[in-house]
């Protein structure tokens, strides 16, 4: 991801497209591979003879409902959601995943909001870094499946007041949750990572803390920030998917998901279609805060790959 | 807990403030108490809380909508609202953001131990259990008493308490039995992880015989399960009942459309078995335009329509509490105690927890009308497919 391999020739550029495209193929072949030469029903060890589920699972099952073939699940993305007429389960996956992104853009720019004042105010008084921070990674802590539900009975509470409060702001609460934390941290970080001797520059300008802000500890902070910017995007993502299925709203990737593998007995492909859409959504979404980096090419210098 | 209790507190003062209003405006026409004719507004406009998505399982609802029974019983609009399991219906009744809820009867009798509400029980729709135990042929799980020793799949959420009740009849608990939790495909039995696995007769038992046997390359037949219905044990319980708010029944205009609104959902369930085939394909129809439904397909939506259908209409009354079932239900429920060593309820609940006086109102009502809801199901032959495509 340095600048210096983007601006290669049109050949080498296109060669980390080619190793993305590797390494799909060769998760593909593994999967088959496995498929192929593993056992049927897994590898148990301490099993109980006609005691069932005894035991522990150390490789998992191969059979065509614990593992469809690579070909099973892609046919099956064009064959109706739910039979009938229905619509093929691409069109409901990509309608799912748009959903959902939509949500977590909400949820990161929530996140990103919250955690770039976090940083600039713990940047700006220690104190309230000494206070804040070891708050901020124990919220961390907290499971998002008994958070989330808490989120939810407040959103309910505040809906039934009479202030609107639609389920998907809950869940783009519960996804900025994760969203904000790599923000706090890395804009904290990047704003201290001006070395001394600049800062040392700025005060014999008689600079005050907005021009040093401005002109020094901002532009210094983008390597740390897009990383940081990223892993939220990647974190609002995840949040919103299980925020999802946590308090059980309906029309996103995840509760697809949970819909489809209540299903999975007799139709086991048709999970792996939501299951596509989510890795595609992740990728969307990191990808779009990559667009972000091109706008502040300048400042890339040294940047902290994450 | 707390929330919900104070959610409680909530709900009896505002009905409290409620109950002032309306003594306060009927103050001004001299009313009898118990007449209805034309003292009160009536309501035209209701919410029907499911407990789940739309399905077959709810066909009568979507059918009084359909075929416009609400429209003929004088409401303009009911809303039906699907739950994907963030709804609790006897909560959201509680609350007041619905007018009725479908729940389970040991399900909410659990809530109203423990949160102390009134909700009463106005309808039974499903006199029978559709619960069942299913095992493969050869592993000898003929009866609950076999459970013991041997490792028996639950859903847990409240779905589970015929289980424990029936075990306690034949003196099991979750010592003696081990109890895992399985989700809501049948992956748990088909791979062997539970010797029997907990499956309604409508969906999940579908779903088993929707799937190949690798074994032969065709569907999975009722040849190769054991299957224990909990409707022949004494862990039956009642289940999708009609449950309205208790205190609000004493608002003459609530108590008017309540019965209005089982007239017009008792002629559905008649259209659903006078028609089961058409039904199941509307209801399939509104499933799979809902919202993020994705219902399993046509096919299993007609098995659903026949099995349910055949949980209606027993030969009784459509939609009368039986005193036995529920006398049966209450004393599963207090005496089933689950894999945490809780019990579901402790004391009896209160007698305002079912009364038939609504239902047998529709019912003479419709009598007058001519529709026939006497009669019984012809159960139709209905050949799964893979998937239930």
């Amino acid at each position: 991801m340095t600048s210096g391999r983007a601006q290669g020739g049109a050949a080498r550029r296109w060669v980390p497209v080619a190793w993305g495209a590797a390494g799909i193929v060769a998760v593909a072949l593994l999967w088959e591979l496995y498929k192929f030469v593993g056992p049927s029903e897994g590898v148990v060890i301490g099993q109980v003879e006609g005691e069932a589920g005894s035991g522990v699972l150390i490789l998992p099952r191969t059979h065509d409902r614990a593992m469809p073939h690579i070909w099973t699940m892609i046919g099956r993305l064009f064959e109706p959601t739910s039979g009938g007429s229905t619509p093929p389960l691409f069109v409901s996956v990509a309608q799912a995943a748009l959903l959902s992104l939509g949500i977590a853009a909400v949820g990161w720019l929530i996140g990103v909001a919250v955690g770039m004042l976090l940083g600039l105010v713990m940047q700006r008084w220690k104190l309230l870094e000494w206070g804040l921070l070891p708050w901020i990674v124990v919220s961390q802590i907290v499971p998002l499946i008994a958070f989330a539900p808490v989120v939810n009975a407040i959103g309910n509470q505040i809906d039934r007041g009479g202030t609107p409060w639609p389920q998907w702001l809950s869940v783009a609460v519960i996804a900025s949750y994760l969203a904000f934390f790599p923000v706090a941290v890395g804009v904290l970080r990047g704003l201290e990572a001006p070395d001394r001797i600049h800062l040392d520059l700025m005060r014999s300008y008689a600079a005050g803390y907005w021009p040093t802000l401005l002109r020094l500890r901002l532009p210094a902070s983008v390597p740390h920030l897009l990383p940081a910017l990223r892993l939220a995007a990647a974190n609002a993502v995840l949040g919103a998917v299980v925020a999802e299925v946590s308090i059980g709203m309906r029309g996103g990737i995840g509760r697809m998901l949970i819909q489809l593998a209540g299903q999975a007995s007799s139709d086991p492909a048709a999970p792996w279609g939501p299951m596509f859409g989510s890795i595609v959504l992740g990728l969307i979404a990191a990808g779009s805060v990559a667009l972000i980096g091109l706008g502040l090419k300048n400042y890339r210098r040294g940047e902290a790959t994450a | 807990m707390r929330l919900s209790k104070r959610r409680g507190l909530g709900l009896v003062s505002a009905a409290a403030v409620t109950a002032l209003a309306l003594a306060a405006c009927s103050g001004t026409s001299d009313t009898d108490s118990g007449s209805d004719d034309g003292d009160f507004t009536p309501l035209t406009s209701i919410k029907l809380q499911l407990q789940w998505l739309p399905q077959a399982q709810f066909a009568g609802y979507y059918l009084a909508q359909e075929k416009g029974y609400f429209e003929e019983e004088g409401f303009d609009s009911v809303e039906i609202v699907p739950s994907g399991g963030d709804i609790v219906p006897q909560d959201a009744l509680v609350a007041g953001d619905v007018d009725f809820a479908i729940a389970w009867v040991p399900k909410v009798l659990g809530t109203l131990e423990a949160s102390g509400v009134e909700l009463t029980d106005i309808a039974q729709v499903f006199q029978a259990s559709g619960t069942t135990q299913v095992s493969w042929k050869d592993s000898g799980i003929t009866s609950v008493a076999d459970f013991e020793g041997k490792r028996i799949g639950s859903w847990g959420f409240g779905n589970e308490w015929e289980i424990f009740a029936a075990m306690a009849a034949d003196g099991l608990d979750s010592t003696s039995v081990s109890i895992t939790t399985q989700d809501f495909s049948m992956n748990a039995l088909l791979d062997n992880d539970v010797d029997a696995a907990q499956a309604m007769t409508y969906n999940e038992l579908a779903q088993l015989l929707e799937t190949v046997n690798p074994a032969t390359g065709e569907l999975y037949t009722m040849d190769d399960l054991d299957v224990i219905y909990y409707e022949d044990t004494e862990g039956a319980m009642l289940q999708d009942a009609i449950w309205a708010d208790t205190q609000r029944l004493e608002d003459p205009a609530y108590a008017d459309a309540a019965v209005r609104f089982l007239k017009a959902i008792a002629k559905g369930w008649l259209y659903a078995r006078d028609n089961p085939e058409d039904a199941a394909s509307i209801v399939y129809d509104i499933a799979s335009n809902a919202e993020a439904a994705f219902p399993v397909g046509p096919v299993h939506q007609l098995w659903q329509m026949n099995e349910v259908n055949k949980l209606i209409w027993t030969g009784a009354d459509f939609g009368v509490v039986d005193d036995a079932a529920w006398k049966k239900t209450v004393a599963g429920a207090l005496s089933a105690t689950n894999q945490d060593g809780l019990p579901l309820i402790t004391t009896d609940p209160a007698a305002s927890a079912y009364s038939n006086e609504y239902i047998e109102k529709a019912l003479a009502e419709l009598k007058d009308e001519g529709v026939d809801l006497s009669g019984s199901y012809t159960p139709i032959e209905v050949t799964l497919t893979e998937g239930g495509q």
